[in-house]
């Protein structure tokens, strides 16, 4: 028996040896099949092999980038000036392009909270450098050097400006190991721009990228662009993934195409890359400049509103907007009654004080179904506002000022101002229609309808417009006729 | 006392005998340039199994061949994100297989270097392959085309580095 030891010692080692690798490896791929991730022996070999390299590596990569700035700042002063001109041009040619999108985008931003979308974007980023690869060619693998010290989690999008490169396989305390998009065991959720035909990206055993799940009768052109849908919940939608380099019928797979892609990142030459630390899902909002604009829009359609004076009288035959009842506060409208046009309201905030004080020229003789009400705080009008009664509202005449539609109070003087003129002048219409006419009828000594023919309409009437959403405006009906 | 180790088994097989700094430093260096270099055409060697076949064949010892590729191995492996022990095995067969053949066959010079490392990078990637379909599941295809030619650059690889390697033999 001892002799049989001796004699097959050489091959009885190897196939102990091979015992423990193949047991431990087995029992890795048992956990991953159980989901819990590395086993604690194996994930120990990783960190202690990864973080011996991590400092060497840093080191190294730092040299050389030292030096290779050095060159680079040198060769670059050469060129500077004529680079700068060209940047220049450049600056001016995006600039215009920046105009002309940023119009598209607003717009875009208004129909998002009409249908309250919800966007995902990068948040936050950190910035880390890559210093090692796998090594093979049979991982795609890049190691950074960030890792759990620095807020890295696995799961988090790693990117490049030019597109994504891949997601956080293992994080260490000094680095992290990413998983590029073409490794034969990654996959991302991608849209294609033109067709909007959405697909998961894979990576083939060559390092190639492809789409497999696209049906065969769809049609895809070489050159079309592909970017990431979000349906993976690891990248942000919208970021550059590369661009189609041929779409054929896949024999392996008949009914779908074979699609491939040509990444927009250079996987072979990452150096720089950023990791997603924080993605955040918001609510899009809608720039000030855009709501001025919109107010801008609206206030052209309404009725001038007078300028107060020095002594806070208003101009005659004003119309003053905090005086203004809006239709919806009729008070004679009759509970539950429904108004014509309020199936097109627009909901928004308004203040609880929004509404018309009780003696306003629409108390006293307002038609009962003169306006729709819209989302136009210049109007000061809501469905809830009309719901409630005016005699419910601090009266103007009490001078401690009329609350707005905002909720802003004005002056009280300006308020009594308003409130006297309005009933002198038999302003009949409260509500700013998209049709003046009815109330330039009405409006003897009305300078004019147009705002800007008053320059004190647009500084009355943008502040308020301002905190509200810019919805299209319902056509107000004209009222029948004047209340007097 | 010599700081070196002997792992000659036969005396009339000439002694090849490796200080421990390169014992330690060379394999450690081989892995450390083999991810550190990101330049597309190196990938295609695999210089942790140069150096296993290299400490493998001098030493003439398959118990220390085995272990030395099984350390090697395992070590790239973590740098991979693969299940630890693909490269682990098959560098400890490639080892094994290394030592044994030293003891027998002349492989000192070019011709034979060359051969011997062509035929093992095929059964490297041959075990590879076999342990990545049957134990851990995955679909890699077999690619002969890059299997042949990753297999003479290696080959060509390794009749320059052993060339280098041997300098750093410690001789009686």
């Amino acid at each position: 028996m001892e002799n049989f030891f001796v004699r097959y010692k050489n091959p009885l080692v190897l196939m102990a040896v091979l015992f423990i690798q193949v047991v431990a490896l087995a029992t890795q791929v048992k956990r991953q099949e159980n989901r819990l991730g590395n086993g604690g022996g194996t994930r120990l070999i990783r960190v202690w092999s990864v973080t011996a390299f991590t400092p060497v590596e840093k080191m190294l990569v730092s040299t050389g980038h030292f030096f290779r700035n050095g060159w680079h700042n040198y060769a670059d002063l050469r060129d500077v000036r004529r680079q700068n001109k060209e940047l220049q041009d450049e600056v001016n040619r995006l600039q215009m392009e920046h105009a002309r999108l940023k119009q598209d985008a607003d717009q875009a931003r208004r129909l998002q909270v009409l249908l309250d979308f919800k966007e995902k974007f990068v948040d936050k980023t950190v910035a880390a450098q890559v210093i090692a690869t796998s090594g093979t060619e049979q991982s795609r693998v890049i190691t950074i050097d960030k890792g759990s010290n620095n807020g890295i989690k696995p799961d988090m999008a790693v990117i490049t400006p030019d597109g994504i490169v891949g997601k956080i396989k293992d994080v260490f305390p000094l680095s992290s190991q990413v998983l590029l998009i073409n490794d034969h065991d990654s996959g991302a959720g991608v849209i294609l721009e033109a067709s909007r035909l959405q697909g998961i990206l894979k990576g083939g055993s060559q390092g190639e990228l492809q789409i497999t799940d696209v049906m065969s009768d769809e049609k895809v052109d070489a050159g079309e662009q592909v970017v990431t849908s979000g349906g993976d919940r690891i990248f942000p939608k919208g970021l550059a993934v590369g661009t189609v380099i041929s779409a054929v019928p896949d024999r392996d797979n008949d009914p779908f195409l074979n699609i491939r892609i040509k990444p927009a990142a250079d996987l072979r030459r990452l150096e720089e890359v950023m990791v997603v630390t924080k993605m955040a899902e918001t609510e899009p909002t809608v720039t000030s400049s855009t709501s001025l604009r919109a107010a801008d829009i609206l206030s052209q359609r309404l009725p001038s509103i007078p300028k107060p004076d020095a002594n806070g009288t208003p101009t005659p035959g004003g119309v003053a907007g905090q005086s203004k009842k809006p239709a919806g506060a009729t008070p004679k409208q009759k509970p539950g009654q429904k108004k014509e046009g309020e199936g097109t309201t627009v909901a928004v905030k308004v203040s609880p004080m929004a509404g018309a004080p009780a003696k306003t020229p629409a108390t006293t003789g307002t038609p009962a179904k003169p306006t729709a009400t819209i989302g136009n705080p210049a109007t000061g009008t809501n469905s809830a506002a009309s719901a409630k009664p005016a005699e419910t509202k601090k009266p103007a005449s009490t001078g401690q000022g009329t609350p707005t539609a905002t909720g802003i109070k004005k002056p009280a003087s300006t308020n009594q101002g308003a409130s006297t003129s309005a009933g002198a002048s038999g302003a009949a219409t409260p509500t700013p229609t998209p049709k003046p006419k009815g109330t330039a009828s009405n409006k003897p000594k009305a300078p004019s309808t147009a705002p800007n023919a008053s320059p004190s309409t647009p500084e009355n009437s943008k502040p308020k417009q301002s905190k509200t959403t810019p919805a299209t405006p319902t056509p107000t009906p004209t009222p029948e006729k004047s209340p007097r | 006392m010599n700081a070196s180790v002997s792992l000659t088994s036969r005396e009339e097989i000439e002694v090849h005998r490796f200080s421990w700094p390169v014992s330690i430093g060379i394999p450690l260096l081989a892995l450390f340039l083999q991810v550190y270099l990101r330049i597309g055409l190196l990938n295609i060697l695999d210089l942790p199994l140069l150096v296993t076949i290299f400490f493998a064949v001098a030493r003439r010892r398959p118990i220390a061949g085995l272990i030395t590729g099984a350390i090697i191995g395992t070590l790239q492996d973590a740098w991979t994100g693969h299940p630890i022990g693909l490269f682990g095995i098959a560098k400890t067969i490639v080892g094994y297989l290394g030592s044994s053949l030293g003891v027998k066959v002349d492989v000192d010079n070019p011709g034979s270097r060359f051969l011997m490392t062509f035929i093992f990078v095929l059964i490297h990637r041959f075990i590879y392959m076999a342990i990545n379909l049957l134990l851990v599941g995955g679909s890699e295809a077999w690619n002969w085309g890059h299997t042949i030619l990753s297999a003479l650059a290696n080959g060509l690889a390794a009749v320059v580095l052993f060339l280098f390697l041997d300098k750093l033999k410690l001789r009686n």
